[in-house]
């Protein structure tokens, strides 16, 4: 088949080329403009170079919410990938109750960012909530207002309750793609429960378990609304993390300079990071044999 | 090792079979005998691979009872029958190498190492796989998987039987001949009972030496592929094998005497009074062809010529008549006759083939 030449289709490329402009390109260009300039109001700027990036490098300040952050992200992989492939393993196959799981589980991932928090929040109080008032009777010491355990604890269970989902939903998908041949084979071949899973199980699933971790580390790793409206970065800043720390500094301080080095800095992590998880994920895959 | 035998097996998926159309699988006696191979051979939806499944142990027939040689197996389960079996589409371990995929099943049954080793690379042998034994099996093609599938079948020594359930499906034609050659002499090598489940009569006929036909639930005949060539036993068996299959054609028998709408052929042997729908059968292989008098006269519609030999496709009054006529025979415009093989008549009644009185009538 020839194909015609015809400059005009650029055209058609334009409103999507507009959209992503507006959407994408001319914030980070803004930001990047903001990040090499001083300003002292009244629209004058001045020219500082990478001044910002080094003070944000050099920063303490980054240093701990970045450790902050990269703790909590890998106590929620830890947990939720595990316990979202148990749940996958464990769901019925068909029938009634296949559906009735997948809705159940489905449920959380409907729920907006900052409902979660205030859920959490509320369900937490020792006055009103069900979970603090519970464990204030039972004599355990728990406030996440005041205590950094209690905050932490609540934060990644939290994130468990709203996010395994994602998980258990792609595993599952990825289960049920396994012919039932492969079940039958095992048995005559007399295969242990754990030889199904990591010969068979676990192969198929990679694929779509590898969106998953990439998916829960850069959600995990941007998180703000939740401990935003559950600890506001408290007690302290025990909770600060890498997302909260900015807004505090480009909304709370209006350092807008230092802010955006911050925040190409954040991205350039995030996107170095999962290109590794990425990289490295599929050459496991792609591996000789075991 | 073991000879399988069913005894009055059925089978029905509903639970409360009312009448035999309920039935996936009707009522059956049959023998596999030890070290055999044996073709499954029958249309889609005729219960071979329910009959198939109930050997496996996947299924537990709702009547009778199935025996590995005297062992009551019915409600054992396929571990126990110690079965392999061999599915539609190639079951590899994905992440394993070769050698650790035929290597599996003894290693779970905690065989010794050196032996393991030893009976791998016998297996890796026999289906040519000795090269690639350290490759990884994700990335063969889907015959070599097969193969793969299929080693890890034989690697064990005492499996009774080796299920394979239409295991040339994803195969390309151009290897399907290959494999299925690789399949006669593995089977001749290691004479495990081989039972092949297949719609594809040229599969079947060339691999087994027994040929279990079913259709609608019913296994209509076992036999040799000679066998149900040169006498089927029901016309279903005359029509699916041969191709083309068998003529058929309504007809009234009386003793000696056949009629056929307006003809009157008078057979070489002569058969009790008949009732129901009465058939005589014929190969095309058996009608000859030929431009002075014979028993019927007809019009040619259309000749095929396949290579090897030529098929005409004929018409006498609305009877629609196929024969086979060598290669090497030229057709001519006066040829309007053909003439019948009196011995390789056969007469059906309401399907099923019916013996003649003893003795020629003559």
């Amino acid at each position: 088949m020839n194909k015609t030449v015809n400059q005009k289709a650029w055209f058609l490329v334009l409103p999507v080329f507009l959209l992503v402009a507006f959407s994408a390109v001319i914030p980070l260009m803004t930001v990047i403009n903001y990040s090499v300039q001083d300003t002292f109001g009244n629209n004058v700027f001045s020219w500082v170079g990478l001044d910002w990036f080094e003070e944000i490098i050099h920063s303490q300040r980054m240093h701990e919410s970045l450790g902050r952050q990269a703790m909590l992200t890998t106590i929620i992989l830890l947990i939720e990938v595990p316990f979202g492939i148990f749940i996958a393993l464990n769901m019925p196959k068909k029938g009634f109750w296949a559906s009735f799981c997948l809705v159940v589980i489905a449920l959380p991932l409907l729920i907006p960012w900052n409902v979660v928090g205030t859920i959490w929040q509320i369900f937490g109080r020792k006055d009103i909530g069900l979970l603090g008032h519970t464990l204030a009777s039972m004599g355990i010491e728990y406030n996440y207002a005041q205590d950094v355990l209690s905050a932490w604890i609540t934060i990644v269970v939290m994130d468990v309750w709203h996010w395994t989902s994602l998980i258990v939903l792609l595993c599952y998908a990825g289960l049920q793609s396994i012919p039932d041949a492969y079940y039958q084979a095992a048995k005559i071949d007399q295969a242990s429960r754990w030889s199904v899973f990591r010969y068979i199980e676990l192969p198929k699933m990679s694929g779509v378990l590898l969106i998953a971790i990439l998916l829960r580390f850069m959600d995990s790793f941007m998180i703000y609304s939740e401990p935003f409206v559950l600890t506001g970065g408290g007690p302290g800043n025990s909770t600060t993390f890498l997302s909260i720390d900015l807004v505090n500094m480009a909304l709370g301080q209006f350092d807008l300079g230092p802010a955006s080095a911050y925040s190409l800095m954040y991205f350039l992590v995030v996107l170095l990071v999962s290109w590794v998880f990425f990289t490295v994920m599929t050459s496991i895959d792609k591996k000789g044999a075991v | 090792m073991a000879k399988i035998i069913f005894k009055d097996l059925a089978h029905s998926y509903l639970p409360h079979p009312k009448s035999l159309a309920d039935y996936a699988l009707q009522k059956i006696n049959l023998e596999f005998e030890d070290g055999a191979a044996y073709a499954l051979l029958g249309p889609s939806g005729c219960g071979k691979s329910t009959l198939l499944n109930i050997i496996s142990g996947i299924l537990v027939p709702s009547e009778g009872k199935i025996f590995f040689d005297d062992k009551d197996v019915t409600y054992a389960d396929t571990v126990k029958r110690n079965i392999a079996q061999v599915f539609q589409f190639p079951v590899v371990y994905d992440t394993m190498s070769v050698r650790k995929n035929l290597a599996f099943p003894l290693r779970n049954r905690g065989e010794d190492p050196t032996y393991i080793k030893h009976r791998v690379e016998t297996i890796a042998k026999s289906i040519g796989m000795e090269d690639i034994l350290d490759t990884k099996a994700s990335g063969l093609s889907a015959d070599a998987k097969q193969k793969i599938s299929l080693g890890r079948g034989m690697v064990r020594e005492d499996v009774n039987a080796i299920l394979l359930d239409e295991p040339l499906t994803v195969i390309d034609p151009h290897v399907k001949w290959e494999l299925r050659t690789q399949l006669k002499a593995l089977h001749e090598e290691f004479s495990h009972t081989m039972i092949f489940v297949t719609h594809d009569q040229t599969e079947a006929l060339t691999f087994a030496d027994k040929v279990v036909v079913m259709n609608d639930g019913i296994v209509v005949q076992v036999g040799s592929p000679k066998e149900l060539f040169e006498k089927p036993a029901h016309t279903f068996v005359g029509y699916f094998i041969g191709s083309p299959g068998m003529n058929l054609f309504e007809a009234d028998v009386v003793g000696d005497v056949v009629t056929l709408g307006d003809i009157r052929l008078k057979l070489n042997r002569a058969y009790r009074k008949l009732t129901g729908r009465i058939e005589l059968g014929i190969r095309p292989e058996f009608i000859k062809l030929s431009d002075k008098s014979g028993d019927m006269e007809i019009d040619i519609n259309r000749v095929e010529d396949i290579g090897y030999h030529k098929i005409v496709r004929a018409k006498h009054r609305d009877m629609h008549i196929d024969i086979i006529v060598p290669e090497d025979i030229k057709i001519t415009q006066d040829m309007r006759y053909i003439s019948f093989d009196m011995d390789h008549i056969f007469i059906y009644e309401d399907g099923w083939l019916v013996e003649a009185k003893e003795g020629r009538s003559e």
